[in-house]
């Protein structure tokens, strides 16, 4: 009898033995979950409910199978775009499905600078008010005496007609975008001597800026800057202020692509489709950025700030990528938006829209882009359904007069501590989180003996 | 422009770091000779880490000046420091601890690549290429340095403590220095392994030509390796030399053992 000579083989550890034992449990669990919360929570059609659970239980089956991944992938991919013609086009689940898209966008976003480069942004709506602003600008009639009969730009025929500055989604997408990187590194500069907790007060800050900026633009003429004045007169128009203020800018323009269905308020299809786009457009982004250069010295940079500079890893240059490119995906989703909310108002931008973001992330798993998308579908779901159905119930079942929607961040705030004292690596963590928060191995743990750490005594330079 | 001679890689001019009022390392000048295996030693707080963490930028120099390969490097960033070709490892290993060896050494080549963000969007050909490169340099240092093939892909948490040293050893090779600056990397290890890693320096520099400082504790393995020893003590310069003769100085016996007849204190 010969024995063939294995070749040896790392152990594999105790985790992943239990893993590879429970796989099967595990996909059935999910595709339960998945079951319940889509069909009984959301009101999702069955069969399309069905078809998803079968799709993330093979996923789960097989992680490994490159050939599998690839199927399940493009079968995911068909079945979103398959999804809205199961539902009624003005209904409620389309809107929620709608928004759970569009959040994800945002919360991917995000999960590039907090996920990914480890940078604790606690500003995030600063990029959801630019990406509106910019649509406010140039997708309504905020500027109305711009160009004396409007500015048109690649718009449908009725909005041709309309006073103030009309752009194509499209291109207000890229302004925004182009606007958002450029906010997102200039309030990026700053946080760059800073580490940890004081990252997270200058971005606060900053968030909180921008929303006052928003809420008292209407005070601000162009005609008043100092040597432009005339200029941006000229191109925005006489008496062109920043913001609407409180009162809002609106009605801002639906989307239009030059053909298919219209956008309406009625018919959520359009707006679906496009949001289903974006998502697509920041997962591959996510998922290439994640396995390259820039990615690893993200991490690297996460894990231990000193050795990845050390090691040839720019630190600036690294982090204004990542705040940048997080950003980005903050403007276009709040270009979005507001177009499908038809208004820009300031007091959507308040310091509670970032927590709600970062809360995506940190429920579904900091840099874990599965969880991120999970963890917006659950949000959007408690934010935008959960919570208004329960809203008429204390009446009903105690006759407790009580606004439920006012206690959302409460909410929120149970949510988070039941995460953090369950499971505080997300619903579905990413792996190397999974190990500094379940097997405690801290973020740039060192192994070594004795010495002093140079960690307290580097100066930051920027 | 001073002269950047075959002889001299690295040379520090009267460099002075004071933290506050507590003055670190004391106008010291050094200098280490292309191809040699130099050592700093002295006990402990002399400020043996202060001058590495200044020659690779981590620490901006207060007074003096330090030249690296004919340019000047005083008070530049770490990042460029290291692409100029000065690579180190720590004195605590400073790991990305829930990286896998391949990816820690992929990172310590970061200088050595140029794919930026567009290009790792949308993966170009050029940039699919350089993964290519950046991964089997990866397997080969970390062979180089003695790790087994099938650790390659091992989160560096779960490595063993002789194996995680040598991993920071091969992330440093990443970048193919010209100088390695290795601080205490004998620490915590036996007999026979500082044996190994000493013959490993001698291989690095004979196979490599690469420039080798050190800092180090065990004197053994400092007499045994080093070809020239500066010793520091309370922030300055007190001695310099062949082993041979910093064995025999006064000075720095009585800086490791207190002046004789000077009992207690």
């Amino acid at each position: 009898m010969t024995t063939t000579p294995t070749e040896p083989t790392a152990p594999p550890t105790k985790a992943e033995v239990a893993v590879e034992r429970n796989r099967a449990l595990v996909a059935v669990a999910a595709g339960i979950a998945i079951l319940v919360f889509a069909i009984g929570l959301l009101g999702m059609d069955t069969i399309m409910a069905l078809i998803l659970g079968v799709l993330v239980a093979i996923r789960i089956l097989f992680p490994h199978d490159r050939r599998v991944t690839i199927g399940v992938i493009v079968a995911t991919i068909a079945w979103a775009i398959w999804l809205p013609y199961m539902h009624d086009e003005g209904g409620e689940f389309m809107n929620i499905a709608t928004l759970i898209l569009a959040y994800s966008v945002m919360a991917l976003g995000l999960n590039i600078i907090v996920g990914y480069a480890g940078l604790l942004d606690l500003g995030y709506v600063a990029f959801f008010a630019l990406g509106a602003l910019t649509a406010g600008w140039f997708m309504s009639d905020f500027f109305n005496n711009a160009g004396g009969e409007g500015v048109h730009f690649l718009v449908a025929d009725p909005t041709q007609n309309l006073i103030g500055m009309h752009f194509n989604f499209l291109i207000v997408v890229l302004i925004a975008v182009v606007v958002c990187t450029i906010a997102g590194m200039v309030i990026g500069l700053p946080t760059l001597r800073l580490r940890g907790d004081y990252i997270a007060i200058v971005t606060l800050a900053f968030g909180e800026i921008i929303g006052r900026i928003m809420i008292n633009g209407d005070q601000i003429h162009f005609g008043d800057t100092p040597l432009i004045g005339g200029g941006l007169e000229s191109i925005f128009g006489e008496g062109a202020v920043l913001s609407g203020g409180r009162e809002g800018i609106g009605p801002i323009d639906k989307i239009w692509l030059f053909a298919g269905d219209p956008f309406e308020a009625l018919n959520l299809r359009p707006w679906y489709l496009v949001a289903l786009g974006m998502v697509l457009i920041v997962l591959f982004v996510n998922y290439r950025l994640r396995d390259s250069r820039l990615g690893r010295a993200w991490i690297a940079l996460r894990e231990d700030e000193v050795a990845a500079a050390s090691m040839g890893v720019p630190l600036v240059k690294t982090k204004l990528l990542a705040y940048g490119t997080g950003a980005a995906f903050g403007g276009a989703a709040g270009v979005f938006l507001a177009s499908l909310l038809s208004v820009v108002n300031a007091d959507q931008f308040q310091f509670f829209f970032s927590i709600f973001i970062l809360a995506m992330v940190i429920l579904g798993g900091l840099g874990s882009i599965e969880g991120v998308l999970v963890g917006a579908a659950v949000l959007v779901f408690i934010n935008f359904k959960f919570i208004p159905d329960l809203n008429d119930k204390p009446r009903e079942w105690f006759n407790l007069d009580l606004d439920l929607s006012e206690l959302s961040s409460a909410i929120y705030g149970f949510l988070l501590v039941i995460m953090m004292v369950l499971r505080p690596q997300g619903l579905i963590p990413e792996r190397r989180r999974k190990l500094e928060l379940v097997e405690h191995v801290g973020a740039g743990d060192t192994v070594g003996v004795g010495g002093t750490d140079t960690d307290t005594l580097y100066e930051a330079r920027a | 422009m001073t002269d950047a001679t075959n002889g001299t890689i690295l040379s520090a001019t009267g460099v002075t770091k004071s933290f506050g009022g507590l003055v670190a390392v004391e106008n010291v000048s050094f200098e280490i000779p292309r191809g040699g295996i130099v050592s700093i030693i002295g006990p402990n707080g002399a400020g043996k880490t202060t001058f590495f963490n200044m020659l690779t930028g981590l620490y901006k120099p207060t007074l003096g000046r330090l030249e690296f390969d004919g340019r000047n490097i005083t008070g530049g960033r770490p990042d460029r420091i290291m692409a100029l070709g000065m690579a180190r490892t720590f004195q605590n290993i400073r790991l990305f601890a829930t990286m896998s060896a391949l990816e820690n050494v992929m990172v310590g080549q970061h200088s050595r690549m140029s794919g930026g963000l567009f290009g790792s969007i949308l993966r170009t050909p050029k940039v699919r290429k350089e993964e290519k490169r950046v991964i089997e340099k990866a397997h080969e240092e970390l062979r180089y340095v003695g790790l087994r093939d099938e650790l390659h892909e091992q989160m560096s948490v779960n490595l063993s403590y002789g194996d995680q040293r040598r991993l920071e050893i091969a992330r440093a090779l990443g970048s193919d220095p010209k100088l390695l600056l290795l601080d205490e990397p004998t620490a915590g290890m036996n007999p026979q392994e500082s044996k190994s890693l000493t013959d490993f320096m001698r291989r690095l520099r004979d196979e490599r030509g690469i420039t080798i400082l050190l800092i180090e504790h065990d004197m053994q393995v400092i007499m045994e390796v080093s070809e020239r020893i500066t010793v520091l003590d309370h922030g300055t310069k007190i001695a310099e030399g062949e082993p041979r003769e910093i064995r025999e100085d006064r000075r720095v016996i009585e800086a490791y053992l207190g002046k004789q007849g000077e009992e207690g204190s």
